[in-house]
């Protein structure tokens, strides 16, 4: 064909060139004739195709250039280039009549895209279409803009665009909105300043124009649903003058007022009034009328009760609504027509998350569609089904849709469903372990090489790491090698390559469970599966692998080293190394007993693996000593390159506190040690703890409970309601509606029978009542969370080198004796004040400590303080301090004393500070703000009065008075893990080496000293949290072992894991 | 959101393609080739939702088709469209279609002639489906503007010194099509909406 295309092109060029010199002749003709042509070439289907193009009637076809054009996107649509014919398109729109521009800038729509060079020379013609006092051709750019112009464009039309906003036309104005929308998904910050337009165009007077703007306010909500709910009133009253019948007649279709507009407000309610009950509240009147009013039987209707359920399922629920929605999937459901069938069947699998009794209503009918001859509705039914799965109907559900994947042929369908089986299987394994194996075979087996990668490994993961109970997971192996080795057995060419894979490294790990299987027998076996010319390398990767893990018996060895051999000069390099290591095992004996111990001990050993990489130390200890930049992670190492980019206005390199050896602060954080704790953070959904194991298990939980958030405690109910003999066929108010079906059925043969068994199979343990309010409430507990979390990390983003890192609020309280109120006027060093007359205090005061509580703030009482420090003191006044520890500052209550007889006159305090920034002050307090360039702010001051000489003192503030304990749970904790990208790691020396627990002292301490927040401790390792006053976060990781406490902080701030890690180490040797 | 417009025949010929995303031309040839292979299999008498194809845009993408006559009229559209819904805008905008096209070939059976005279006026259809949908958005499925469009249009061609055939004509020639479920109403009113009062910009 490819020729004939040559020829097409060839032949045409020629013919467009002749065109200029025969303008305006014989219109009419020529269309006619071009619709000969064109009628010649389309009934044509043979090959020769082309060689008719080639030898059109020259000449007097072509006297216009718009046929020409429509041909040439003809043949576009063919799928035959015509590129030469893109530049002339180009110019038909720029020069020609009315007409011929139509025609022009269709073509350029058809022809060009975002990113085609051409479109610039269509900018200016577009430009002047724009201002064209022409309506068509104000249309024509508007239409041609909205389609193909790209993001770097849009800034030259967009002042026309938005002009359009105000034009007299409707139709005009309803193109600007839509082009308008399309700018906003292209580039949403350009249109940004435009928001208050959209409003005046929601408002038009033009319904049309309205609608066009909804389609906006559709992307708007969804991206940001808060922002809108001042709009939902609007939307709720346009609903209902359009429900009402408000609008011109001519918007009816089908005697229905705008159904489009209506769904599409629908759909808008519906992200309003997402788990929001007083914006829901508004709209439940206007739903209540919809669905009332969606009476007539026609297709149309049925589009909006659709949206309309979708919304009230959506929205915050109300019972009364729900109920009359039930009703309505029934009309659905029960339908002859197969549309609406499959409307419901959608209807009720996004419904029955929420309420599984529905599908209990329409049990019946879900059978029926199962066995419908149309392979969407079946496949519909079975996604339903998959969503009711449980722990009782899980093998009939499963077998229903293994038995549907054996019929399609769709690759699209069978990843899919695929995944679903292998998911259900996952997560119900355990009282059936032999079905278990038989579905993941049946899933290798059908899935074939076109399934997600993940499934295979999932189940190794699943097979290697075990449940609770060993002998459990020794059947499992060995039901597993059973039915592989009977699969060998037989002919092995159908199965899939993956499914081979997994059958090589099954038997190479578990096949010594096996009593009296030599593994001789299974290398020979498994050579066997080599001999097969289809196999691909990947595969035979799998299987030498395999073999070398069974080369514990020198006869296995044997055979093994034999097959291996004629992979040592094999091309693929993969292959060619696992055969090579193979014969250097064979060789070296020495080398075999301690990589396969099972060889010794008879039984698989789990291997150790350390994580943290804690042999390398000395490595990386020796390279840092020769000066070797310490290691940083990726993502670090991205942020500082990024930050090199603009010039540094921040101080160099602040002297770290941490006076260690550079032996001692090697930043261990290898990759593989950063890969381990994002897979920490995202295995966070599920606690380790719960999973009942006592590591803090990286990777690899298992998933019991997936994304549909199957708690324990469900899972509990369930079990216990499948205890009951009632919940076999429906729960107790079921019963009435089952029955009335058992007796219209009564005449019903045998065959029903069966369905009606199958259903209680299928439908068993469903309808307990709990379940729809307890999904509920999860998904909220699983929202909540992560808001907080994205609100934090926002701040934090914002946070650069030695910023301001914490406000602590200083008070200086007027406190002791009968001294007045100190007054600080003066912005930062110098603050004075004049209290007028103090009253002699007839008493000395020296119980301070005694006392102090009730002197102080009554909003301070009951917080953590420290003592009462006496800062200086002269002959008539002492100054003492005294800090206390609010959540959210540091609060320093200084106590003035009068200790002389006399009253005290002129007393000025003053308050200084090199490292704490004192921004504002006024009578009674003052703001500091502390930056972290030095670690132990000192607080310097003065005190003076008449009778008494200046004296001063100083206050030293650590860290560790800003540093507040985090309450955070260990999913939060995970999520926030991950995002931080400054962190510490070193290694500290416990003393105390006979200690039993050293982790929980050792945390005790920190919890103690530093006030940290103990998230959570799993086996020897432990978590804690803790934040600045400002509420900028800090995470602790400990891990101990050989009298080693390996700490690994991390934080959004660059210096704060490095000041708090020497707070650690102090805390921990002082213990 | 529509992703692409696609008319095939019974043999998979394409009549019309329209892609709202831009898809590369060996590509949209793909997309036609696997489109039709899912809607050809598949009877009269079942519905008319597909779901699945992995080209345009894998799980989040609905096929919604009508089979008229020799054509099939084929929207690929995302999930956030109503499914219904789309189908009865098909059955729109195929109206409008067939009104353009009919426009000349008033005399002549419907269903012999739909196929090539779509072929034949393909830039009016063209023009057409630009009033109904525009860059992927239902943009119109009021009738009278349609029509009023389709009179400019003829305006158009008639100033032009094209064709001949009169506003009136292609109107009534649309009221009398024997065609299911066609629009009835066609009477402009005058009642504008109430625009609820918002807060001041």
């Amino acid at each position: 064909m490819s020729d004939v295309v040559e020829k097409t092109l060839t032949a045409l060029p020629g013919l467009l060139l002749s065109l200029d010199s025969q303008p305006g002749a014989a219109k009419l003709c020529a269309t006619s004739r071009l619709g000969s042509l064109v009628r010649s070439i389309t009934e044509l289907t043979s090959k020769n195709v082309g060689e008719e193009m080639a030898e059109p009637p020259a000449g007097p076809l072509f006297h216009t250039e718009k046929p020409c054009h429509v041909r040439a996107i003809y043949c576009e649509m063919l799928g035959y280039e015509a590129s030469f014919s893109y530049i002339h398109a180009i110019k038909l729109a720029q020069q020609g009549s009315v007409l011929e521009k139509r025609v022009g800038y269709l073509a350029v729509s058809l022809f060009l895209h975002e990113s085609h060079d051409l479109l610039l020379l269509l900018v200016n013609t577009v430009l002047k279409d724009l201002q064209s006092t022409n309506l068509i051709e104000v249309c024509m750019a508007l239409t041609v803009v909205s389609q193909i112009f790209p993001k770097d464009m849009i800034p030259a039309v967009l002042p026309l665009v938005e002009d359009k906003l105000t034009h007299s036309k409707e139709i005009i104005r309803r193109k600007a909105v839509l082009a308008l929308y399309k700018f906003y998904l292209i580039a949403p910050n350009q249109v940004q300043h435009i928001h208050d337009k959209f409003r005046k165009a929601l408002c038009d007077k033009d319904p049309g124009v309205m609608t066009a703007s909804l389609h906006i306010y559709l992307k708007l909500i969804k991206e940001s649903p808060e922002s809108y709910k001042d709009l939902t009133d609007s939307f709720v009253t346009i609903l209902k003058q359009v429900v009402g019948g408000k609008l011109p007649v001519d918007f009816n279709y089908h005697s229905v007022p705008a159904p489009w507009l209506q769904m599409q407000l629908l759909r808008i309610l519906a992200l309003l009034g997402k788990e929001d009950q007083r914006t829901s509240e508004m709209m439940y009147e206007v739903l209540d009328e919809s669905l009332r009013r969606a009476e007539i039987n026609h297709n149309i209707t049925y589009a909006i009760l659709y949206e309309c359920l979708k919304t009230i399922y959506t929205i915050h629920p109300k019972s009364e609504l729900l109920e009359k929605a039930a009703k309505c999937i029934g009309k659905f459901v029960l339908s002859p027509k197969i549309n609406l069938k499959y409307l419901g069947l959608k209807a009720l699998t996004y419904v029955v998350q929420q309420d599984p009794n529905l599908a209990l209503q329409h049990q019946m009918t879900i059978i029926e569609c199962l066995d419908h001859s149309d392979p969407i509705i079946k496949r519909e039914t079975l996604e339903l089904l998959y969503r009711i799965t449980n722990g009782q109907n899980v093998s009939v559900i499963v077998e229903k849709m293994l038995d549907f994947l054996r019929l399609s042929k769709d690759e699209y369908t069978t990843i899919d469903l695929v995944g679903k089986v292998a998911e259900l299987a996952e997560k119900y394994p355990f009282p059936y372990n032999s079905w278990f194996i038989q579905t993941m075979n049946a899933i290798f087996s059908i899935g074939g090489d076109v399934m997600q990668p993940d499934i295979p490994n999932n189940f190794l993961r699943l097979l290697a790491e075990g449940f609770d109970s060993d002998e459990e997971d020794r059947q499992l192996r060995l039901l597993a090698v059973d039915s592989y080795l009977s699969l060998l057995e037989c002919d092995t060419s159908g199965l899939p390559q993956r499914f081979l894979q997994v059958i090589s490294w099954v038997l190479g790990e578990f096949s010594f469970l096996k009593e009296g299987l030599e593994p001789a027998d299974v290398v020979e076996r498994l050579g066997k599966l080599l001999d097969d010319d289809a196999i691909t390398t990947e595969t035979r990767c799998w299987v030498l692998a395999a073999m070398s893990k069974l080369c514990g018996s020198s006869d296995a060895l044997c055979k093994a080293e034999k097959v291996a051999h004629k992979y040592t000069s094999c091309l693929d390099t993969a292959l060619r190394q696992q055969a090579v290591e193979l014969e250097l095992l064979g060789r070296d004996v020495d080398l075999r007993t301690r990589v396969l111990p099972q060889h010794v001990i008879g039984f698989c050993v789990w291997l150790q693996v350390d994580s943290s990489l804690s042999f390398l130390d000395g490595f990386v200890s020796d390279a840092l000593a020769r000066g070797a930049a310490p290691y940083k992670p990726p993502h670090q190492r991205q942020e500082e390159l990024s930050q090199e980019k603009i010039l540094n206005f921040e101080p160099y390199g602040l002297s770290l506190p941490v006076s260690l050896s550079a032996c001692s602060l090697t930043d261990r954080q290898s990759p593989t040690a950063l890969s381990l704790s994002s897979s920490l953070s995202g295995n966070s959904a599920d606690p380790p703890l719960k999973a009942g194991s006592n590591l803090l298990k990286l990777e690899g939980v298992k998933r019991v409970w997936g994304k549909q958030g199957y708690l324990p405690e469900k899972q509990a109910t369930e079990e216990a309601l499948a205890q009951e003999p009632s919940s076999i066929f429906a729960p107790s108010h079921q019963q009435a509606c089952s029955e009335s079906q058992q007796t219209t059925f009564s005449t019903i043969v045998e065959q029903d029978q069966e369905k009606r068994q199958l259903a209680s199979s299928l439908f068993v343990g469903l309808g307990s009542q709990n379940a729809p309010c307890l999904v509920r409430t999860v998904s909220q507990m699983s929202v909540k969370p992560t808001q907080k979390r994205s609100k934090t990390t926002s701040i934090h983003l914002t946070s650069a080198f030695a910023q301001n890192l914490s406000d602590s609020t200083s008070e200086a309280v007027p406190a002791v004796g009968n001294t007045e109120v100190v007054e600080a006027s003066e912005v930062s060093s110098l603050s004075g004040g004049s209290g007028p007359l103090a009253q002699p205090s007839s008493q000395v005061e020296r119980g301070l400590e005694s006392d102090l509580p009730s002197r102080l703030p009554a909003t301070l009482v009951g917080l953590l303080r420290s003592d009462v420090e006496e800062l200086c003191s002269g002959e008539s006044l002492s100054l003492s301090a005294c800090k206390v520890f609010d959540a959210d500052a540091l609060v320093l209550a200084i106590f003035l004393s009068n200790i002389s007889d006399s009253s005290i006159q002129e007393v000025s305090c003053l308050i200084s500070s090199e490292q704490l920034k004192v921004p504002e002050m006024c009578s009674t307090f003052s703001v500091l703000s502390f930056y972290l360039n030095g670690l132990n702010p000192q607080l310097e001051g003065s005190v003076s009065c008449a009778s008494q000489a200046t004296q001063s003192f100083s206050l030293t503030l650590s860290l560790v008075d800003f540093i507040r304990p985090l309450p955070l749970t260990t999913e939060e904790y995970g999520k926030m893990w991950l995002s931080f990208s400054h962190d510490v790691k070193q290694n500290l020396m416990l003393l105390k080496h006979e200690e039993e627990d050293q982790l929980e002292a050792a945390l005790t301490a920190l919890k103690e000293k530093l006030c940290l927040h103990i998230v959570d401790v799993i086996g020897a390792e432990g978590i804690m949290a803790c934040q600045l006053v400002s509420g900028r976060p800090c995470l602790l990781h400990c891990h101990t072992h050989g009298g080693m406490l390996a700490i690994w902080l991390r934080s959004p701030i660059a210096d704060l894991p490095d000041c708090l890690l020497y707070h650690c180490q102090k805390a921990i040797q002082e213990r | 959101m529509i992703k692409a417009i696609l008319i095939f025949n019974n043999h998979g010929k394409p009549r019309l393609i329209r892609f709202y995303q831009y898809f590369a031309e060996d590509m949209q040839q793909q997309i036609i080739r696997e489109t039709f292979h899912l809607v050809s299999k598949r009877d009269d008498n079942v519905c008319n939702f597909l779901e699945g194809g992995s080209l345009i845009g894998g799980s989040d993408y609905k096929l919604i088709y009508r089979h008229y006559a020799t054509l099939y009229f084929v929207f690929c559209v995302d999930s956030s469209e109503s499914e219904l819904g789309i189908l009865d805008l098909i059955q729109v905008s195929t109206i409008y279609i067939f009104m353009t096209v009919f426009v000349e070939t008033l005399d002549k059976c419907f269903e012999n002639v739909c196929e090539l005279d779509l072929i034949f006026h393909m830039d009016k259809v063209h023009y057409i489906l630009q009033e109904v949908v525009m860059g992927g958005m239902v943009l119109e499925t009021n009738m009278n503007e349609i029509v009023a469009q389709v009179e400019l249009q003829n305006r158009m061609e008639k100033s032009e010194g094209g064709l001949s055939a009169a506003p009136a004509r292609a109107v009534s020639a649309v009221k009398n099509m024997n065609l299911p479920e066609i629009p009835r109403n066609i009477n402009i009113g005058d009642i504008n909406i109430k625009v609820p009062n918002l807060s001041p910009f």
